[in-house]
């Protein structure tokens, strides 16, 4: 074989191989950003939490996280099919009604779903806050999400102050997270 | 040969019948063999997670309806995305996944195929007078003058 064709195979492979490293190495950093975050807060710090632009659950339109600058932001994560949230989902609807005037938003994100399963579940529960669908669930990798519901905090400036994991969300966390939230 | 070039036709078009009767009218085992499950990522057959309960009640639904396995598929990558398949699309950047393996083994054949011919070129070398009679490679005719010195200075 020509030297010159062996040094182009060799070269060839050696770049597939470094390119399938850099796929993998870029999958891990992803699904570590959201563990990441987490230990990030519970060590005091508040880390920019990750932008994103969604559709909204009704199709008429998108909301984009950036756009709630200013606000304190309760990130919730939740399906139709997840029973806590049928119990969180109206404790949030009565925070948001009781808040919403001191400049707190709730953010429904629903993912792993069917959209029709998640709109009906919208209607049944009376819900007004804004719901926004995850078709593809890019953000349950970027938040850390291991499963449903799960809520997380964000203050005025765009940064995470906190995160509740199993169960419905309690009145004293939200009030606890919340106040935080509003004193950036 | 006529008799098994027939058989292999048989089984050929069998085989597309059965495929095309699977797409048409397809069952809920076969939909959930290739549709894998958002939250345990395992194919739907193997789910027992409420989602996957959920979509099986969908596809169930849907081929009441009528639908083929395709359009099946398709309403369900329309809520879930391209993910929820258990097999890539073949078509843009998901070829891919379908392409390399097939390039990996033809690559790899001819990388097979040009060692092995290269091996018996070695092998069968410049021709058997030349060569020792351990069957390795000669020796440098300078370094064998020198040893049969050495050999007869031994002797002597």
């Amino acid at each position: 074989m020509p030297r010159r064709v062996k040094i182009v195979l060799q070269a060839t492979a050696v770049l597939v191989v470094a390119l399938l490293v850099a796929l993998l190495g870029w999958q891990v950093f992803r699904t570590d950003q959201g563990r990441a975050l987490d230990s990030k807060v519970k060590n005091g710090q508040r880390p920019a939490a990750p932008t994103f632009t969604l559709d909204r659950l009704d199709g008429k339109g998108k909301v984009s996280l950036a756009s709630l600058r200013g606000k304190a932001v309760i990130l919730n994560f939740w399906a139709s099919w997840c029973i806590p949230c049928k119990e969180e989902s109206p404790r949030l609807q009565a925070f948001w009604e009781k808040n919403r005037d001191r400049g707190v938003v709730v953010l429904g994100i629903d993912a792993q779903d069917f959209d029709f399963d998640a709109r009906r579940f919208v209607d049944r529960y009376g819900l007004s806050y804004p719901m926004l669908r995850d078709k593809h669930g890019s953000t349950l990798g970027h938040y850390g999400i291991t499963g449903f519901p799960e809520t997380w905090f964000v203050d005025r400036s765009g940064r995470l102050v906190g995160k509740h994991v199993a169960g419905p969300v309690s009145d004293a966390e939200l009030e606890r997270y919340v106040r935080l939230a509003l004193q950036s | 040969m006529r008799r098994a070039v027939v058989l292999l036709a048989l089984l050929a078009l069998a085989g597309a019948g059965s495929a095309r009767a699977s797409e048409q009218h397809p069952t809920l085992s076969e939909v959930e063999k290739e549709v894998i499950c958002p939250v345990c990522h395992e194919t739907l057959d193997l789910s027992t997670s409420p989602i996957a309960d959920r979509m099986r009640a969908f596809i169930r639904g849907r081929i009441s309806a009528g639908d083929t396995k395709s359009q099946i598929k398709a309403k369900l990558v329309d809520q879930f995305g391209e993910s929820v398949l258990a097999a890539p699309p073949k078509r843009g950047f998901n070829l891919l996944a379908w392409l390399l393996p097939l390039i990996g083994i033809v690559a790899g054949a001819v990388a097979l195929g040009f060692l092995a011919r290269r091996w018996s070129r070695e092998r069968a070398g410049p021709g058997p007078l030349a060569s020792s009679a351990n069957g390795r490679a000669p020796l440098d005719p300078e370094l064998e003058r020198q040893l049969d010195e050495e050999l007869a200075r031994f002797d002597a």
